[in-house]
C-alpha cells in the first residue's frame, strides 16, 4: 500500500508509474503536470493505459474497468478516480 | 519533455485529435469456408483453414456469438471468409450489431438498400492476364459493374511481382469507375512460379507505388511510410515478423516477452469455436509474411516511438488516417 493516500500523494505516484512504465524521458513527478491531456498531449493510446491500470490495480487493490478508460484523461482525474475508489471501499 | 504539441503544428495537431481517440478494436471473423472462387495463393484455401472447422449454420448463434463480440469491447467486425456475401444473413448479423467491413471477390453484389453503409473491400490481383493465371477469371469486369461510384466500397489491390511497372494502369482502371484503391503485396503462400518477390523488385515498388499516391490522391488510399514499411519490413530500425507482430489473436500470444499488439484481437472460425493464430494464415512464414494490415497495425501499436521527432509523428498520424479512411471511421 503506498505512504500517502492523500490526493496529492496518488498524483506523485501516478505520474512516477506513468513516468516508468513508457519510460519518459526529460520529466520527473516534480516536472509532470497533473493537468496535461495523457492523450491529446503525452500520446498514451489504449494499451499505455490499460499497462498503467495494472501496476494501479496492484498498487491500490482496487478495479479499473477498462469501460472507465475515457475518463482517465490525465494525471490528476487518474489519481480522482482511485481516491474515489479508496473512500468507496471504506 | 516531447509533448504531442511540441511536436505538431497546429494544423497537425488537429489531425492527431481527430484519430487520437477512435479507440479501435477490430477482430476477424471467417464466416465461411467456402467461396466461388479458387484463387491460387489464397492463404484460406492453401493452408487448410476452410476445413479446420465446421461451419455454424444457426443463424441465431452467430447473432448471439456476435452480442458476445460486442460485450467483448470489439468495436470493428471485419468479415472474411471464403466468400462473406455467399452468407448474406450473417453479414446482416454483424452490420446489424457492429460497424462491419465485409471482404469480398465482388462477384456478388451487396444489396444497398440492406447494407447502406457498410465497408465493402474488393480484392483485386492485378490485370486480367494475372488474374486468369491466379484466379481462373478476370474478376474486375464483374466487380467493376456491380461496384462502380459505390461511395462505400475500394479495391484491396494486391500487387504481384508481374505488376512491376505496371500498378498505374490499374489505378487509372479503378479510378474510371469511381472507386478508390488500397495497395498490398502479395505473400505467394503456394510459392506459384513467378510470383515471389526478388532482389530489388520491392524497393523499385515502393517507389512504383509512391509515384501513384502522387499522381492519384483522390483514389489511392495510402501513405509513403506505409510503402516504406511493407516493402522492406522495417520500422524505425525494427525488423517486421513474429515477435513483433501485433495481429496475433490474443488467446494463443504465449510471446514472451509480449511485445505490443491489438488489445483483443482474434481471428475466429466459421465454427465460431475455433480461433486461428492471426489475420492470415498459420502455416504462413512471418519472416516472410507481407500483410498489409499487420504492417499498419505494427505501426499503430507502437505510437510511443514514433513520438521523438516531428516527421516519425506526421508517419504516424498518416498510417492512422489511412486506417480510419479504409473503415470510413473518418472521411474519405
Ligand atoms: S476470392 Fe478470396 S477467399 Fe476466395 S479463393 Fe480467392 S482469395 Fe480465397
Ligand atoms: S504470418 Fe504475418 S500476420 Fe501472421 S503472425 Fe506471422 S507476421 Fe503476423
Amino acid at each position: 500500500m503506498p505512504e500517502t493516500n492523500d490526493i496529492q500523494g496518488i498524483i506523485r505516484k501516478v505520474a512516477e508509474i506513468i513516468i516508468g512504465e513508457l519510460k519518459l524521458e526529460d520529466v520527473t513527478v516534480d516536472t509532470f503536470s497533473p493537468e496535461m491531456d495523457l492523450v491529446d498531449e503525452l500520446g498514451i493510446d489504449s494499451m499505455d493505459l490499460a499497462t498503467i491500470a495494472l501496476v494501479l490495480q496492484d498498487e491500490y487493490k482496487i478495479v479499473i474497468d477498462e469501460d472507465d478508460y475515457p475518463k482517465l484523461k490525465s494525471i490528476r482525474m487518474i489519481a480522482e478516480y482511485i481516491s474515489e475508489k479508496l473512500t468507496a471501499k471504506g | 519533455m516531447i509533448t504531442i504539441s511540441s511536436l505538431l503544428d497546429k494544423e497537425w495537431h488537429e489531425r492527431y485529435k481527430r484519430i487520437a481517440n477512435l479507440n479501435i478494436r477490430s477482430s476477424i471473423y471467417d464466416v465461411t469456408n467456402r467461396c466461388n472462387l479458387r484463387c491460387k495463393g489464397c492463404f484460406f484455401f492453401s493452408s487448410g483453414e476452410h476445413e479446420a472447422a465446421r461451419e455454424e449454420m444457426d443463424i441465431k448463434k452467430w447473432e448471439n456469438f456476435i452480442d458476445s463480440e460486442k460485450a467483448r469491447g470489439v468495436n470493428l467486425a471485419i468479415l472474411i471468409g471464403g466468400e462473406p456475401t455467399l452468407c448474406m444473413d450473417r453479414v446482416e448479423a454483424f452490420y446489424k450489431r457492429l460497424p462491419t467491413y465485409c471482404a469480398s471477390n465482388g462477384l456478388i453484389k451487396v444489396d444497398r438498400a440492406k447494407f447502406p453503409d457498410m465497408m465493402v473491400g474488393i480484392s483485386l490481383w492485378g490485370d486480367g492476364e494475372d488474374e486468369k493465371i491466379l484466379r481462373g477469371r478476370d474478376t474486375f469486369a464483374i466487380s467493376s459493374a456491380n461496384y462502380a461510384g459505390d461511395p462505400y466500397t475500394y479495391y484491396l489491390y494486391t500487387i504481384t511481382p508481374k505488376q512491376l511497372g505496371k500498378i498505374e494502369t490499374i489505378i487509372r482502371k479503378i479510378a474510371d469507375v469511381g472507386l478508390k484503391v488500397h495497395l498490398q503485396l502479395l505473400s505467394n503462400d503456394e510459392g506459384v512460379d513467378g510470383f515471389s518477390w526478388k532482389e530489388g523488385e520491392l524497393a523499385d515498388l515502393r517507389h512504383e507505388m509512391d509515384e501513384a499516391l502522387d499522381k492519384y490522391p483522390q483514389t489511392v488510399i495510402s501513405s509513403k511510410y506505409y510503402h516504406e514499411v511493407i516493402t522492406s519490413g522495417q520500422m524505425l530500425g525494427r525488423t517486421f515478423g513474429w515477435p513483433e507482430c501485433p495481429s496475433v489473436t490474443e488467446a494463443l500470444d504465449t510471446r514472451s516477452p509480449r511485445p505490443r499488439r491489438l488489445i483483443h484481437f482474434a481471428r475466429w472460425a466459421s465454427d465460431l469455436k475455433t480461433v486461428h493464430r492471426c489475420c492470415t494464415s498459420a502455416t504462413r512464414d512471418c519472416s516472410t509474411c507481407k500483410d498489409g494490415a499487420a504492417h499498419m497495425s505494427w505501426i499503430m501499436v507502437n505510437k510511443q516511438s514514433h513520438i521523438k521527432t516531428t516527421g516519425d509523428l506526421q508517419n504516424w498520424i498518416e498510417i492512422y488516417e489511412m486506417f480510419a479512411k479504409l473503415y470510413r471511421l473518418i472521411p474519405w
